[in-house]
């Protein structure tokens, strides 16, 4: 691979997200470094106190420092998230390209599937699976990678689609190359730009149904914690507009919304 | 005639195709929650239960037979409206959800009635008065309600409406309800909340389909030829964008069902959706089984209306 293709893949990736993600991935490991205390310590007797020079956010119900549980907190979220969009993404990109290279009964049994996958609202096939599995985090992350794949798989196939009608793949495919070498140096990145801003997507959505499932209790489970679970054992110090849970709630808001204003205006300039 | 023909056979394509979604569907959601828990009977008698009590719970519930067998079982029982009892009540679960689900159709149909005709005309305001300040400002808050989980509209709504303005209570409580007041007071936080969500879903795509259609070749002929602005909405724009805007109705609806969720174990409003996460929660495996597939009907449902009135809708263009 040549310096040239590099860069020209490297500048197709969307700039303003990939900057934002790649924040949220450091803040994720470096985070939970920078807490002041221990995640699971009570540090003092107030319960809900406000912002103070000791305990920045303040403390939560059991008068833990919130923001130690808030680092950790979006430290599991992002970690979490990304880790299930990789999976979905990579999966749905590969089968995808596939679908498109191969057609035929690999395409239409493949789309079978994803649309029947597709068929079920993504809050309740996690919730099925939670039923069935419990609530570790291999199971989270595999059930929210399967429930994302088919959109993955959908954008991808339509992409690779109308690279592989182009000359150089038509060409390459009369020199007689391998399906795996078409799909990898030919097709891949010639999606590289569109492929990226739908994971992002995908990474927006895969947040917003791990917050749910946790608000919810049926997510990540004690002593582990994230943005949603967060919210749902502070809630009651809403009446006191308590920093710990305006802080984890903002949070999810800052990490879904920026995200997304970052991908729109990408999609109103293209290029 | 035959373009009628052609037609029918489309529209059974798509029901055909929504019909195998919902065998699969079927299949799914009893593999997944069948073929794992062979540690129900463990869970249920708790720890201190005799091997014996345990070898003839397994039995009642058919938990010793292979999963195939259970399988045709438990189909067969479906077919006969039987679906099974609760783990934990005993009490059959198609009576148990079908009581809940009447409670959450009521949730669903008065916060349609409510976001569809705000949806319709936000997202037809912010088409016509494009690109202007109006436009931008909608545009940024919808992108708001669609990107956060609906759990932080949810909270975000009783901080404002409970909490600090004291309007409204938090809690939905069905058997409160005697007289119009507070058959409103209970049920105006859930509404408000999924119609939230529901509008900002449904302005989004509205707009797109009216920008779609204020910007087709039609309209700016109808432009050219010095139509006035009315006649050009009355005429070229309303029959252009009627079966697009059921299309995106039925899509926001489905989308719904997800809000559902959330918003009725926030409330604690006693609809089917608290009954699943309840379900999920205690691991009653029967009652989440047959929660899955109701939720999954409806969702196929109004995504096959969708299809179907876009096919149909393609086709007048067609003929057009």
């Amino acid at each position: 691979m040549t310096v040239a293709s590099l860069t020209r893949r490297w500048a197709a990736i969307p700039r303003i997200p990939g900057a934002l993600i790649l924040f949220w991935l450091l803040l994720a490991v470096i985070g939970p470094l920078l807490a002041p205390f221990a995640p699971g310590e009570v540090v003092s007797r107030t319960v809900f106190a406000p912002i103070s020079a000791h305990h920045i956010l303040g403390t939560d119900y059991l008068g833990r420092d919130v923001l130690t549980r808030l680092l950790c907190g979006t430290s599991s979220t992002v970690l979490l998230c990304a880790a299930a969009t990789l999976l979905a993404c990579t999966g749905g990109v590969f089968l995808g390209m596939i679908a498109a290279l191969k057609q035929g009964v690999t395409d239409t049994l493949l789309s079978r599937f994803m649309d029947g996958v597709i068929s079920i609202p993504s809050l309740l096939s996690a919730l099925v699976a939670v039923a069935a599995f419990g609530s570790s985090v291999p199971v989270l992350v595999l059930a929210m990678s399967l429930i994302y794949m088919p959109g993955s798989y959908r954008t991808s196939r339509m992409l690779a689609l109308s690279v592989a009608r182009r000359d150089f793949v038509l060409a390459a495919r009369m020199r007689g190359e391998k399906a795996g070498y078409i799909v990898l140096r030919e097709i891949l990145p010639n999606m590289t730009g569109p492929v990226m801003a739908d994971v992002g997507l995908r990474f927006i959505y895969s947040v917003r149904l791990l917050s749910n499932l946790s608000f919810l209790g049926v997510g990540l489970q004690p002593p582990m914690t994230d943005l949603g679970s967060l919210t749902r054992e502070n809630l009651l110090g809403l009446v006191y507009g308590a920093p710990a849970v305006i802080a984890p709630a903002l949070t999810i808001a800052v990490l879904t919304v920026g995200l997304n204003l970052a991908l729109d205006s990408n999609r109103r300039e293209p290029g | 005639m035959t373009m009628n023909a052609a037609l029918i056979r489309a529209i059974l394509r798509i029901i055909g195709a929504s019909l195998v979604s919902l065998v699969f569907v079927t299949i799914a959601v009893f593999f997944i929650t069948a073929v794992l828990p062979g540690d129900v009977a463990d869970a249920l008698l708790g720890q201190a239960a005799t091997p014996d009590a345990v070898a003839a719970l397994r039995h009642s519930l058919n938990l010793d037979k292979p999963v195939l067998v259970r399988f045709v079982i438990w189909v067969n029982g479906l077919l006969h409206g039987d679906f099974g009892v609760s783990l934990i009540s005993r009490r059959p679960v198609l009576a148990m959800a079908s009581e809940r689900l009447i409670h959450s159709l009521l949730l669903a149909g008065v916060t349609a009635l409510f976001a569809v005709p705000v949806a319709l005309v936000l997202g037809t305001a912010s088409a016509i008065f494009r690109n202007t300040l109006f436009d931008r400002a909608v545009s940024l808050l919808t992108l708001c309600v669609v990107s956060v989980p609906e759990f932080l509209v949810a909270t975000l709504a009783v901080f404002i409406f409970s909490v600090q303005l004291h309007l409204l209570p938090s809690l939905a409580s069905i058997s409160d309800i005697h007289s119009i007041g507070s058959f409103l007071a209970s049920f105006s936080m859930p509404v408000t909340t999924l119609a939230c969500v529901i509008v900002g879903q449904m302005s989004r795509m509205t707009r797109a389909v009216m920008i779609d259609a204020l910007g087709s070749s039609w309209v700016e002929m109808a432009v050219l030829k010095g139509a006035s602005p009315a006649h050009i909405i009355l005429r070229h724009v309303i029959p252009n964008v009627i079966a697009p805007l059921f299309n995106v109705i039925a899509l926001s609806l489905s989308y719904l069902l997800g809000g559902v969720v959330i918003v009725e174990s926030v409330f604690h409003y006693p609809g089917i959706a608290s009954l699943m996460v309840d379900s999920v929660a205690a691991r009653d495996i029967p009652l989440v089984q047959i929660c899955a597939l109701i939720f999954c009907a409806a969702y196929l449902f109004l995504t096959t209306l969708a299809d179907i009135v876009a096919l149909l809708s393609s086709q007048r263009r067609h003929a057009a």
